[in-house]
């Protein structure tokens, strides 16, 4: 059976390159081919409890072939200001918690590697990349994403502020521009544009809206 | 479904006492510690690390910064953030504020520790590819940006087996000031000179540091040094911001009448470890601070720098970055 999913899993992979160890995941995505074939190899058999499969060795598919099921772990978080328990695969980032498994799509994966800014929000109320931190150690954290920043007198300053300055284009990079405009504030350094452009200098705008942005920032700020 | 790339498979610990940590820790050779995981995850995500355990570190009480006069010691887990902003830092040791804004993005920073800082790894993108050989990687495989495309790599400190530059700009502020690394182990505590902490690669690429496996790092520990008030940190990149090192210089002067006392210089973007300039402060002490002795200095630092195809820009570019840091501290304007 182990031998039968190594061979489903390497028609799904690229060309083999070398004999050495191999870091090909996979993760099966909804109604693929190879979820098809996952469940036909294991789904009635009950042998795997995770969609998370790990091939170690590339060159196993003559002998031995090595899977290290995933490990869980169960967090407890606040999610703008509602506490949750999940369980998770100790792999998952902060970032795919909150839109994988919490179907909380406001923040925005954009690179996945700390580089591009889409995935920040607020950590125990400093701006962060979700992207970086793994969910498993937000036990007992304090998260606010752009779906909590409304309050009762409707949406955010910052929120406005960029409506009322057009500070998007396409908007993929908002929620993490927002946010972050929010961290920065908070953390006091926006005395000057300049200040403000360097204090956003973690989030990329590829539309180009940063003047708008900059100028959305500088009258929150103005507004104390 | 939107593309999730995995890790490996790893256990989660998350430790509430550092004895508990260094005790886990040691007992499984392939785990590592987590502190802000800005560097480790990222890592991790592409497979150049493959940690079979995270002892996540970050309730440890390893987040105080405490300046007594004498000496200004920093909690492992302080956050890049608070301490560039930190008052005393500011104030008596600006070099080491601006060295770490200069680096990251804020959101990195608020995020990225002290002791994390100064383990991260290279940014040498062979490294990061694991389709390439890279002897740091995997020992023994060759090093790709050796005859590569090394624009980024280093000119000092350099071997025939890797040529990485490390990235860090806190840690080259840290060298110039004569910093302290604090370690315990399951055996004890014990200091390490921050510029005895990093190793050049050598035959041994893969090992970057002394640390033995298992050990914590548990604060960093700058003595007082009252002319690092006087200090300067100076870094050329290719983007304003949010950009690696070229070059940079560290500079802390002791300057009488025009003359210099002492001088501590650290350089980043050009060595394979934060690079302590030993040749430069040597030529300066005691002589008159004119724009010739600095030239001379940061000529004699850079005489042994071996340049690769694409990188030989940087030996000129580490002189004037030199020359620049030393008469912004020295009051010598361009």
């Amino acid at each position: 059976m182990l031998l039968h999913y190594s061979l489903i899993d390497f028609q799904n992979s690229g060309p083999v390159k070398k004999k050495k160890t191999d870091k090909t995941l996979v993760e099966p995505e909804s109604n693929s081919r190879r979820e098809f074939l996952f469940k036909m190899a294991f789904g009635s058999a009950g042998l795997v409890t995770s969609p998370y499969i790990k091939i170690t060795e590339r060159d196993t598919l003559d002998d031995k072939a090595v899977f290290i099921a995933s490990q869980k772990i169960s967090v407890t978080l606040t999610v703008n200001k509602q506490i949750h328990t999940i369980e998770i695969d100790t792999r998952t980032t902060l970032l795919d918690l909150l839109r994988e498994n919490m179907a909380m799509n406001g923040t925005k994966k954009g690179c996945d590697r700390g580089q591009c800014g889409a995935c920040t929000l607020l950590l125990n109320g400093h701006r962060v990349n979700s992207c970086l931190i793994l969910a498993a150690s937000c036990q007992h954290a304090e998260v606010t994403t752009i779906e909590g920043l409304e309050g009762k007198d409707g949406l955010h300053p910052m929120q406005k502020a960029f409506i009322k300055h057009d500070a998007f284009q396409c908007g993929y990079c908002t929620p993490g521009q927002i946010c972050s405009a929010i961290g920065l504030i908070h953390e006091g350094h926006t005395t000057s544009d300049a200040d403000i452009q360097e204090g956003m200098s973690g989030n990329i705008c590829r539309c180009g809206a940063y003047q708008n942005i900059v100028a959305a920032i500088r009258e929150v700020r103005s507004n104390g | 479904m939107a593309k999730i790339i995995l890790m490996e498979p790893f256990s989660f610990f998350k430790a509430k006492d550092d004895q508990t940590a260094i005790k886990t820790l040691s007992e499984e050779k392939k785990g590592r510690y987590l502190a802000g995981s800005t560097n480790l995850v990222d890592l991790m995500r592409r497979h150049v690390e493959t940690p079979s355990l995270l002892v996540d570190i970050n309730d440890l009480n390893l987040k105080k910064i405490e300046f007594t006069g004498n000496k200004l010691r920093i909690g492992a887990l302080v956050t890049n953030s608070d301490l560039a902003y930190h008052k005393d830092v500011v104030k008596y040791f600006p070099v080491l504020s601006q060295a770490i804004l200069s680096g990251a993005s804020p959101q990195i920073r608020n995020m990225a520790t002290t002791g994390g800082n100064i383990l991260q790894r290279t940014r040498c993108p062979y490294f990061y590819d694991t389709a390439f050989p890279c002897n740091k990687r995997e020992p023994g495989s060759g090093c790709s940006a050796i005859n590569g495309y090394n624009r980024m790599h280093a000119v000092l400190g350099t071997s025939d087996q890797c040529i990485a530059t490390h990235p860090s700009d806190m840690c080259v502020a840290m060298i110039a000031l004569d910093a302290v690394i604090r370690v315990r182990g399951e055996s004890g505590s014990r200091d390490i000179l921050f510029k005895d902490f990093h190793l050049e690669p050598g035959n041994a690429p893969d090992k970057e540091n002394v640390l033995k496996h298992g050990e914590l790092i548990e604060a960093v520990e700058i003595p007082s040094l009252p002319f690092a008030k006087k200090s300067a940190y100076i870094k050329v990149r290719d983007r304003t911001s949010f950009e690696f090192a070229l070059a940079s210089a560290a500079v802390a002067l002791d300057i009488n009448n025009g003359m210099i006392k002492s001088a501590r210089i650290g350089m980043g973007g050009i060595a394979t470890k934060p690079w302590r300039a030993e040749k430069a402060e040597q030529v300066l002490a005691g002589k008159k601070f004119d724009e010739k002795i600095l030239e001379e200095a940061a000529t004699t630092e850079m005489s042994e720098a071996k340049p690769h195809k694409h990188n030989e820009f940087k030996i000129a570019l580490a002189k004037r970055t030199l020359v620049r840091a030393l008469k912004k501290v020295g009051g010598l304007h361009e």
